[in-house]
């Protein structure tokens, strides 16, 4: 077990009957909200990635073609992928602060209230 | 990504008409100054080292801000910095292909693993693996890929270390390097011993200030010597080098159709890798809640962005103020290109605070992989499966001590070992291997509802297999120039990563064995997995102190 004195097997699926709790409208909206945004984003950045890597990988000419200066398309678009990584990082933290943070702060809470022996302890519980 | 290799032994050393540039003195003083100074702050830090969670997860006390630095310390290996500097400024755009993979990879973390992780997990990633399916079987094969992906990722390590010594120290016989590996494996031990996860952290945090204010003065000289514009400076490298595709891509990777398809697997394991890497997972328990294990990647992005855009100056700027002759022709090869430019720039001083730099970066690497590594085997093997859960937590603390002593031992002894092979494969083994035979479980227990331990067992299984079965198949091993093993040929697998076959194999494999799988698990083990990793309720919280 973990962190603290060998205890008898919290057994929080006994006191807490989680697939009621999975079955509230507010944990299937905090569900939605979260899969609505990561998996789309998850599919986006994987292709514009791979679009990257496979213009990297097999046309060089075209990544080669002169911009501005010595700066190329292959440059810029590379700087691209560090743009892009950064976008998404700072839209997801504003995505989860408003969307996901105040619905799952809000369930913890209900959930600890109902049932407070078997969440209070930091151990939580596991198995 | 890992070029610090063998390179600085193959290259013929010229050292008859090359003197060591710099005094290895110097270098050697300021790195024990970092060692002085990072011991006295592992010392404090134990004071406070009293249960599993503080040993473990310290205490789960760090800040998103101080995890996501230690975060960007334990990814910015040596192999990042002298590799990728040294990769740009011989090969150009090809080198600067690496850092995007590096990078674009860490939003599967953010997205799709962190938070969920820290909520619903412990200690380790069998933690969550094993959450909701049968203990035993999950959390050993949970364990073995964790061992696995450790072991390869600290001999690529240890042994990069031989080779830095040459390059660094001017120490280039073979007993000179051995006792300089002796001392990296044990110091590692004693930071790892005595300051637990809390140590480390710290030994990580301050080698990534370190190494980040370095290349950032480094960036900032090469910049103002062209300019500060960009186009200047690709320009000068282009003529130093004489060769304007060093602007391009194709340079490396570029050559043959079958050196292209290995580009794609390497960027394909680069990516999915990341995110299922056991010694950067376990850093998200250090943080005291979800959202904190968020900060922490948020940070860790910017600072190894940032750092990868300044890799990406001082490669061309050692391409342009150094030029790839002189720099193929220094002891330590392609990945004396930092070295050099450093002393190019600011003299033996600069030179000195960089090749320190670059041990501590071997030392706080080492030390995370070998705390990853101690706790798997003494949290999922020793206590839960050997000894049942019947073990009172002091007793798996002395048993991760133990092991972290015995790894030290092993790494010495395989560092020595591989000294002068060629140990580049080793890292991307340990991506391949991480993303074939973790991700897929990973994924599919925190997203798929009808995942079943069948999966699970055949994906880590048939991932761990098919990956380092294809390595062994592969020139790296045999049939090539550069082979471990030289005289034979048995490389059937024409690429050296073998990420393109190994991951959607494992991927298919878990998806194969849950369909045909007739137990079920139990389902209100996947609500509370599910409504916990969500919502956080009942995660482990920090520890006071």
């Amino acid at each position: 077990m973990g962190s603290h004195p060998v205890e008898p097997d919290a057994g929080s699926g006994a006191a807490v009957d989680f697939t009621e709790v999975q079955q509230t409208e507010q944990f299937k909206e905090l569900r939605k909200r979260h899969r609505s945004f990561v998996f789309p984003m998850a599919v986006f950045f994987l292709l514009w990635y791979f679009a990257y890597v496979l213009l990297a990988d097999y046309a060089h000419e075209f990544m080669a073609t002169p911009v501005f200066g010595n700066i190329n398309v292959g440059i810029i678009l590379g700087l691209l992928q560090f743009v892009s990584t950064f976008a998404i990082t700072m839209w997801y933290v504003s995505y989860a602060n408003r969307r996901l943070d105040p619905i799952a702060a809000n369930l913890r809470h209900e959930l600890e209230e109902a049932a407070p022996e078997v969440f209070v302890d930091p151990s939580g519980g596991k198995k | 990504m890992s070029t610090i290799t063998a390179g600085g032994i193959h290259v013929p050393l010229q050292t008859a008409e090359v003197t060591t540039v710099g005094s290895p003195v110097l270098n050697i003083a300021i790195f024990g100054l970092f060692v002085a100074i990072t011991l006295v702050i592992v010392l404090r830090a134990s004071r406070n080292n009293k249960t599993a969670a503080d040993y473990y997860a310290a205490g789960r006390s760090f800040t998103g801000g101080q995890n996501g630095t230690a975060i960007a310390g334990d990814y910015l290996s040596a192999a990042s910095f002298l590799g990728i500097v040294g990769a740009i400024a011989i090969n150009g755009y090809d080198g600067f292909l690496y850092s995007i993979g590096f990078l674009v990879a860490w939003l599967v973390a953010l997205l799709l693993v962190a938070e969920l992780l820290r909520n619903t997990g412990k200690f380790t990633m069998a933690d969550v693996l094993s959450f909701r399916l049968k203990q035993r079987p999950v959390r050993i094969a949970a364990a073995i890929t964790t061992l696995a992906v450790c072991f390869f990722y600290l001999l690529a390590q240890m042994a990069g270390a031989g080779g830095l010594v040459s390059l660094l120290l001017g120490i280039n016989d073979r007993l000179g390097q051995s006792i300089v590996i002796t001392v990296v494996g044990v110091l590692m031990i004693m930071y790892v011993l005595i300051g637990g996860m809390k140590g480390t952290t710290w030994v990580q945090i301050i080698k990534a200030c370190l190494l980040i204010a370095g290349a950032f003065i480094m960036t900032i000289w090469v910049l103002a010597l062209h300019g500060f514009n960009l186009s200047t400076l690709l320009g000068a490298a282009i003529e130093t080098s004489g060769n304007a595709a060093i602007t391009s891509p194709g340079l490396q990777y570029g050559l043959t159709s079958i050196t292209r398809l290995d580009f794609l697997s390497l960027a394909l394991a680069l990516v999915l890798g990341t995110a299922a890497l056991p010694h950067v997972l376990m850093r998200f328990y250090t943080v005291p809640t979800a959202k904190e294990a968020r900060r922490s990647v948020v940070w860790a992005i910017w600072l190894i962005g940032a750092f990868y855009l300044f890799t990406l100056i001082l490669g061309y700027g050692a391409s342009a103020l150094i030029g790839s002759e002189r720099i193929l022709g220094a002891p330590g090869g392609v990945n004396s290109a930092a070295p050099l430019l450093a002393y190019e720039l600011g003299g033996s001083i600069l030179l000195g605070l960089i090749s320190a730099v670059a041990f501590a970066t071997i030392l706080a690497v080492v030390a995370g992989l070998t705390i990853t590594a101690a706790a798997s085997f003494a949290h999922d093997i020793y206590a839960s499966v050997i000894r049942k859960d019947r073990v009172d937590p002091d007793g798996e603390v002395k048993v991760a001590r133990r092991t972290v002593v015995v790894i030290g031992l092993v790494s010495i002894a395989g560092g020595i070992g591989a000294q002068g092979q060629n140990v580049a494969f080793l890292v991307a083994l340990a991506f391949a291997v991480a993303a074939s035979a973790n991700l897929p479980t990973i994924l599919y227990s925190l997203f798929w509802k009808r995942f079943n331990t069948q999966g699970a067992i055949w994906s880590m299984y048939g991932g761990l297999g098919s990956a380092i079965l294809l390595i062994a198949l592969s020139p790296v091993v045999s049939g090539g120039e550069k082979s471990m093993i030289q005289g034979a040929d048995f490389s059937v697998f024409p690429l050296s990563n073998p990420g393109i076959v190994s991951i959607p194999l494992a991927f298919f494999l878990g998806w194969l064995g849950t369909v045909l799988s007739r137990t079920t698990e139990d389902p209100m083990k996947q609500a509370e997995m599910e409504v916990r990793s969500l919502t956080g309720v009942g995660a482990e919280k920090a520890t006071d102190h």
